[in-house]
């Protein structure tokens, strides 16, 4: 299981950076989203997985087992995904309003900002 | 999406999961569910609608800005997180009714918070969604 | 010293940001929201620093949870210091909003987002939790991502897309980097990190983890090799939005910098040698980018990269009197650069134009406004016993004192560049002959405003120069306040103890 997500983490940071590095504005975009994706597993994974261990204190205990999955990294998760929601969300609509302005998808075009006066 | 078993379903989805928001809404504190997920499902209801029936009249049914949403959750949230403050407690502590109310369960200012949650993720999403479908 | 009360400069700006959201179609109201507002949030935020000072480091654990399995929130001086220039700046910013920003934006909600704005820095400043950090600066990002693009130009767009990308890419290497941090710990909280990490015996895992934080907080606070979004997009939004924006965003980056590498990862000479090198680098790329510059906001936008070098510069040193003096700086430049980008926004009100090439005739024309113009121009250049002056002369003791004669160079090189910069900012625009410039048609230039909105405006800009005159003038003061501060960052235990209880 570590190992497979090991190798799926690495590959989301690949490509979420190659698709940065593209021209084109909607694969900016999905590289972030992979980016993002690949360190919410990298988060998952360094909170060191515990199979079948649920953090829940027993009907008749009064504290956990010896063993059992850490909670904190889900709630990190959750955390970050719902905040790249909204980023992402704002990112997409972004682009589509610099589409309809620039009128091109290329950020090689995007020169007006260093435009001289 | 014009096929009419998609539509008339929708008639009826949305009410159902709207309902169904709010119980995931009411048993998050301790079970899976809460504000976040309860204000997506009860979004995704809406899209469902705007999917079989066009955007517009998903509209009609909303009557207001969804975006209205967004300051009454927020201030509700604020309201339940700073209550404790007044009783010297520090900020986000949960402040708990002795007695559980019938249907809803032990009442306290964690269920306001995720009340408010619940409202500005309605309001956002629907905003968004109305947002990126306009001039589609 | 446990209170809860000190996250209330936090909810106060979530409450008037709620109550602007409310009075979202009645604009008059939102202004005069937002001014009171700000004012009763920087009289919070003097008393939390005025409590801090007598009473020691403040705590509040958010829930009752203890730490450090709560969230905590930690008042120190640095901290308390911080959230004052933050509602200082917020205040500023929410006047001079009122006489220059147009009423198609506030349509669009840009009051209610400053606020948030502030709140996140607030935050930022506030917080003792490292995910909680994130969580703000994300907040900070949001609101600053609306504020960089609301009116919808075809340049603001463009620039918002280099500042969004860039912004987004910082969060995922400073969210990678706690996920390392939080694997080889377990821990989140700031206090307790910085025992736990002093026993991890990785220490190569530790140094990576480090780079990742330094690489994440260097795209945010704009330092080489990490500016370039900076010059590309601050220029381009309205010049209150460019005011907060120049004054504050990149500072929180140096907060953080300053915070994690004093507090968790306590830097060996590895990484003291490549913050040195990379403040080197910053002030050299950021002045002589300026040099090149004709745009007069673009300028400033360069001598903000410049002057992060210098703060940069004290943690390199990495001494007491050199941290004081990047404490000092920080404090410093947050008040003067959002002055000077208000300044700006004031000459391209009068003449429609930010082209040093075009501008021209200002002294002849407003006098006494030029002599306005001139105190944050000159505390920039930190001509003594203007502001600017006092935190170079310590770091370049604290530069001194570990006989580090390059950097003293760059520094005074950077100093240099900063003063051959002004002077000609100088001769441009307010001494060279005047043009005559053509009337835009969708300006609406300073003489046609109302009496309200021009007093507004300059009251602002008066405010900011007189207090950059007191720092220049109270220095002493400021610099007692800069060394607990710096005394502070270098022996961390009081915080600790503050926050652990142990």
């Amino acid at each position: 299981m570590e190992l497979l997500l090991v190798i799926i983490i690495g590959l989301l940071y690949a490509a979420g950076i190659y698709m940065m590095l593209r021209r084109s504005l909607v694969k900016l975009i999905i590289g972030l989203i992979l980016l993002g994706n690949g360190a919410n597993l990298l988060i998952f994974l360094l909170g060191k997985i515990v199979k079948g261990e649920p953090p829940i204190i027993g009907p008749n205990e009064k504290m956990l087992g010896e063993i059992y999955a850490d909670p904190v990294p889900q709630a990190l998760i959750l955390t970050a995904i719902v905040i790249s929601f909204g980023l992402q969300a704002f990112a997409i609509i972004l682009i589509k309003r610099a589409y309809k302005v620039v009128k091109t998808d290329d950020l090689d075009e995007m020169y007006a900002t260093d435009e001289d006066l | 999406m014009k096929t009419i078993i998609f539509k008339s379903a929708s008639v009826y989805l949305l009410p159902l999961l709207l309902l169904f928001s709010v119980f995931i809404l009411l048993r998050g504190h301790y079970l899976p569910g809460g504000g976040f997920v309860g204000g997506l499902m009860a979004s995704i209801a809406f899209v469902i609608h705007s999917f079989a029936n066009g955007v517009e009249n998903t509209k009609n049914i909303v009557k207001f800005h969804p975006g209205f949403l967004m300051p009454v959750g927020l201030a509700l949230a604020l309201l339940a997180g700073s209550l404790p403050l007044f009783t010297g407690e520090t900020f986000m502590t949960g402040l708990w009714m002795d007695q559980p109310v019938p249907v809803i369960g032990t009442v306290g200012t964690a269920l306001f918070f995720d009340t408010g949650v619940y409202l500005v993720v309605i309001g956002v999403t629907l905003t968004i969604i109305f947002t990126i479908s306009e001039g589609l | 010293m446990s209170n809860p009360y000190i996250v209330l400069p936090v909810i106060f700006q979530l409450f008037v940001a709620v109550t602007l959201m409310f009075s979202w179609t009645n604009k008059n109201l939102q202004k005069l929201i937002s001014v009171v507002g700000s004012l009763i949030a920087l009289l919070i935020s003097i008393s939390l620093l005025i409590k801090v000072n007598q009473e020691g480091i403040q705590t509040m654990q958010a829930g009752g949870w203890i730490a450090p399995f709560g969230i905590t929130f930690v008042a120190d001086t640095f901290s308390a210091l911080l959230v004052l220039l933050t509602a200082i700046s917020g205040l500023a910013v929410s006047v001079f909003s009122v006489g220059s920003i147009r009423n198609a934006r506030v349509r669009f909600g840009y009051f209610p987002i400053l606020h948030l704005l502030i709140m996140g820095l607030s935050g930022a400043f506030l917080t003792g939790d490292i995910f909680n950090l994130y969580v703000w600066f994300e907040i900070i990002i949001i609101s600053s991502f609306v504020l960089i693009t609301i009116g919808g130009e075809k340049a603001q767009l463009e620039g918002a897309i280099k500042y969004v990308a860039m912004n987004l890419l910082a969060s995922v290497v400073f969210l990678t980097a706690i996920a390392i941090l939080y694997g080889l710990t377990g821990s989140l909280n700031m206090a307790d990190l910085s025992l736990q990490v002093a026993k991890v015996e990785n220490r190569g895992l530790v140094n990576v983890t480090a780079i990742l934080f330094l690489v994440g907080f260097g795209i945010k606070s704009a330092v080489f090799p990490l500016y370039f979004w900076l010059p590309a997009s601050y220029h381009t939004p309205p010049p209150a939005i460019s005011a907060i924006f120049g004054g504050l965003l990149t500072k929180v980056g140096v907060y953080a910098m300053l915070r994690v590498f004093t507090l968790i990862f306590v830097p060996d000479t590895f990484l003291t040698t490549v913050i040195t090198v990379m403040a080197m680098l910053t002030i050299f790329s950021g002045g002589v980018g300026a040099l090149m510059q004709n745009n007069i906001r673009k300028v400033f936008s360069y001598l903000i990269i410049c002057h992060i070098g210098f703060m940069l510069a004290g943690l390199g040193i990495y001494s007491t009197l050199a941290l004081a003096g990047a404490v000092f700086y920080l404090v410093h430049d947050i008040v003067v650069k959002t002055n000077l980008f208000m300044v700006s926004g004031l000459i391209f009100k009068i003449k429609g134009t930010y082209s040093m090439r075009l501008l021209g005739g200002f002294y002849k024309e407003q006098p006494l406004m030029s002599l306005l113009m001139a105190i944050p121009l000159f505390s920039l250049v930190g001509i003594p016993p203007l502001s600017g002056f006092w935190g170079k002369l310590l770091l370049i003791q604290g530069a001194m004192d570990s006989s580090n004669i390059l950097l003293i160079g760059f520094i005074l090189l950077g100093s240099f560049l900063t003063l051959f910069i002004i002077a000609k900012l100088w001769s441009e625009v307010f001494w060279k002959d005047p043009q005559i410039l053509p009337k835009k048609e969708h300006i609406k230039y300073f003489d046609e405003l109302k009496p309200l909105k021009k007093r507004a405006m300059l009251a602002s800009v008066v405010f900011l120069s007189i207090l950059s005159l007191g720092i220049g003038f109270g220095a002493e003061w400021v610099m007692r306040i800069a060394m607990t501060v710096a005394e502070n960052l270098m022996d961390p235990s009081a915080y600790i103890q503050a926050v652990l209880g142990t």
